[in-house]
């Protein structure tokens, strides 16, 4: 199945060994062969990465694959070919699924699917409770052996701290994280966006920020208690950071990540659209939970993320069918598709000086890796080390583009970005060794 | 001689003012909320309204303006007044009006809103009335039909005819509204009213005071954040009536008390109640409002409710003639539009 790929004259970033240079990279027989200059591979397919920066593959914490039982919005296939377009060979899969991945055989489903259709590698989240309603806990001991990286009942908090501090206490046992969604809900109520100015404008229900920290203060005190390793999922809110600042000086096992929406839009975007207007539209596609925050928020976020307190983003991808959005604000789903704009909207970061480059390639390969211990699972993960994993991604930084749902991969349509220029774009993605995903000749050659 | 006069002076009572005619400045084929409304445009409709009322104070209140034009009432909520009062605006007018509920259609049996407006539209549709439950229903409903859609309240967000008629209602009492004072009371939480109102008001340079108790002030109003129109908030009654020109109460809701958002009818009509030793506090001749329909004994007592300086029965009249306003107006733009772009216009 593997290829022999060489990409040659890239800008090599590999934040891992600390290296950032033009050099080639050969992958062979799976797995990152050899990284140098002038490097000959005769019969080797080759991409000319000249002008190009080459980086591990990104990992994505946080996917939402939809399968089993969501096809309609996304299936392993199309899930993991989107993520081959967005730059990335590892995403771990959220366990929201129906069944839930609660149990082994549904795990071994999803592992199954991912051999025989996956384009990049699947790393399965258990469930954190049987059915994820919250109330007893799932056999995380089989679902560890059976190849889970962590546990969540993503979509919903575990909202009983009793049972979150079990399940922090139980799943130490294993060395594997809970992450957790967090939501007070008796405060988020039926919220559908931040609440602010704009919900007030809107007349919409907010949910707010307090919400999130309170969960997030409750979760990082169970944390400490019991010496879990919790992992906030999509913090969102300046009150979170400042609580996981805290944590973290004082040594708690708290790790934290933030999606590529939370950095760089706001809830202006829910009335006006990400393309910025006058006039009212409610942007279903906007709707997503936590909700796009103040600005406020966003720039506490970025600022998190630069110094560390966030340690990686991570898209939660979060695909709906056109159907679920297209309906009055209240009632459409929340979730924005996201695998496939999420290095172009995270390298706005970037053009506006608050992260460099390399820092940004770091919070999408080798940090998501570390916060969550899957190098345990996949030796050398997220990074280029020679004999790592053939996970490459070949990025222009500069490639200005139009976002097109249309073209997606996912089946997932639902993106605020609509019609939106990013600049950054990912020109081919090898992953396990093999070439997942080439922009066209034409379209690189034109640079 | 005496014939041809006669036929003249028909000719005359069967057509709409000249004034209403003949305005400029419109460009609107929606109605969704007043937020984007300049002073003009408000003046505009005033103007209109005048015009309208002219026409409902004829022996034989009927005009052919929209004859040939079906106004749909498409409504997701009970409500008795507003479609009332925008059915006889259109029949008023001549169009031909039909009324459908969200019980008792395609819409309880599972069908989106964008199709329930598609379908309509299908069918002929010129304007479509629409009340929601949902904030936004509307948006969504003029993105995806190719007619007027007029916002007849929308969730929380929203009801601008009613922002018009109170509008109308001030001003014809007060003249200017400019530097008068108005006190709005009650839930504005949960209020469109009250939404659609502070944009009309401020436009117009009204001062507006809100009064509530601080669980149904909605946010970012207090700080005066973003792109919300500046007011004063007042959370004690007898402060925030003092020296008012208008005072409008809201309705109070009991899904209120259950949501926790005050602990009794008992004690918001205690604090929040517009009495007759409140008004006192009031401008000697201060008007009393109420978009309806009365709590009478929980926001609004009843001798202040029926006093002399209620002016919520002349709300409702004035109601008729903003919609006619309304109903000309969006669909004057509509009639231009295809008069411009080569069609025929009918």
């Amino acid at each position: 199945m593997s290829q022999r790929i060489l990409i040659s004259n890239g800008r090599v970033i590999d934040p891992a060994g600390g290296s950032d240079g033009i050099a080639d990279v050969l992958i062979e027989g799976g797995r990152i062969a050899e990284v140098g200059r002038s490097i000959v591979a005769d019969g080797a397919m080759e991409i000319d990465a000249s002008g190009l920066v080459v980086a591990p593959g990104f990992v994505d914490a946080h996917t939402h694959l939809r399968d089993p039982g969501y096809e309609y919005k996304e299936d392993i296939a199309s899930g993991t070919r989107a993520a081959a377009r967005g730059g990335f060979t590892t995403v771990c899969a959220m366990p929201n699924t129906d069944p839930a991945m609660d149990n082994r055989s549904v795990i071994e489903y999803v592992l199954r699917e991912a051999q025989a259709r996956a384009y990049v590698r699947v790393l399965p989240i258990g469930a954190v409770t049987k059915r994820r309603e919250g109330k007893e806990l799932a056999e995380l001991g089989d679902l560890a052996q059976a190849g889970c990286v962590a546990f969540s009942d993503d979509g919903a908090p575990v909202w009983d701290a009793t049972v979150m501090r079990r399940a922090l206490e139980y799943a130490s046992a294993f060395g594997l994280p809970i992450i957790d969604h967090c939501e007070d809900a008796s405060l988020a109520k039926d919220g559908v966006m931040h609440e602010g100015w704009v919900s007030t404008r809107l007349g919409l229900r907010g949910q707010p920020a307090a919400a999130e920290e309170a969960a997030v203060a409750r979760d990082v005190a169970l944390a400490e208690a019991t010496g879990g390793h919790i992992h906030i999922a999509h913090v969102s809110t300046r009150g979170a950071i400042e609580v996981i600042r805290a944590a973290k000086r004082r040594g708690a096992r708290v790790t934290a990540e933030v999606t590529p929406h939370h950095l760089t839009l706001t809830d202006e975007v829910v009335a006006f659209g990400a393309g910025g207007g006058e006039a009212l539209i409610y942007d279903t596609d906007a709707k997503v939970n936590p909700p796009l925050r103040s600005a406020g928020d966003v720039d506490a976020c970025v600022d998190a993320l630069a110094e560390g307190a966030i340690d990686c983003i991570a898209t939660d991808h979060a695909p709906h069918a056109v159907i679920e959005k297209l309906c009055e604000f209240d009632d459409a789903a929340f979730g924005i598709s996201g695998l496939e704009t999420a290095f172009g909207l995270c390298m706005r970061l970037v053009d506006d000086g608050r992260v460099e480059l390399p820092a940004l390639i770091e919070r999408m390969t080798i940090a998501p890796v570390r916060a969550l211990g899957l190098d345990r699972h996949v030796p050398q993960i997220g990074t280029l080390a020679v004999g790592a994993p053939g996970d490459v991604v070949v990025l222009d930084p500069e490639r200005e583009w139009t976002v097109e749902p249309e073209r997606f991969a996912s089946k997932g349509k639902n993106t605020p970005l609509r019609g939106v220029s990013l600049r950054g774009r990912v020109v081919a993605t090898v992953a396990g060794g093999r070439m997942v995903h080439r922009m066209e000749e034409a379209a690189v050659s034109g640079r | 001689m005496t014939s041809i006069r006669t036929a003249e002076t028909r000719v005359a009572e069967t057509s709409l003012p000249e004034q209403a005619a003949e305005e400029q400045g419109w460009r609107r084929s929606h109605l969704l909320d007043l937020d984007d409304f300049s002073a003009d445009e408000l003046d505009l409709v005033m103007r209109t309204t005048d015009a309208m009322k002219e026409v409902l104070s004829r022996e034989v209140p009927r005009v052919p303006a929209l004859r040939g034009t079906t106004v749909v009432t498409l409504f997701y909520e009970n409500s008795t007044r507003t479609r009332a009062s925008f059915e006889l605006a259109g029949k008023v007018l001549g169009a031909d009006a039909i009324n459908v509920s969200a019980s008792g259609s395609s819409v309880s049996k599972g069908e989106s809103l964008v199709d329930t407006v598609k379908t309509l539209r299908a069918i002929g549709a010129g304007v479509l009335v629409m009340r929601h439950n949902r904030s936004g229903a509307p948006y969504l409903a003029a993105r995806h039909a190719d007619c007027s859609v007029i916002n007849a309240g929308d969730g929380l967000h929203a009801h601008p005819t009613q922002a018009l008629l109170d509008l109308y209602t001030m001003r014809s009492q007060l003249g200017d509204v400019r530097g008068k004072k108005v006190v709005i009371v009650g839930d504005i939480a949960h209020s469109r009213v009250a939404r659609s109102n502070l944009w009309s008001l401020a436009a117009m340079g009204a001062e507006v005071t809100l009064c509530a108790p601080p669980t149904l002030i909605p946010a970012g109003l207090r700080a005066g954040e973003g792109e919300l129109p500046r007011v004063r908030i007042e959370t004690d009654l007898d402060r925030a009536i003092e020296g008012a020109d208008v005072v409008m109460a809201l309705r109070m809701q009991l899904e209120r008390m259950q949501g926790g958002f005050v602990p009794g009818m008992r004690e918001y009509s205690r604090l929040y109640q517009v009495n007759g030793e409140r008004l006192a506090r009031a401008q000697k001749n201060a008007l009393v409002m109420h978009p309806g329909p009365m709590n009478e004994g929980v926001e609004i007592s009843h001798e202040v409710a029926h006093g002399l300086q209620s002016r919520v029965e002349e709300q409702v009249t004035n109601g008729v003639a903003v919609r006619m306003a309304v109903l000309w107006l969006v669909t004057r733009t509509a009639r231009s539009r295809n008069a411009s772009g080569g069609k025929a216009a009918s």
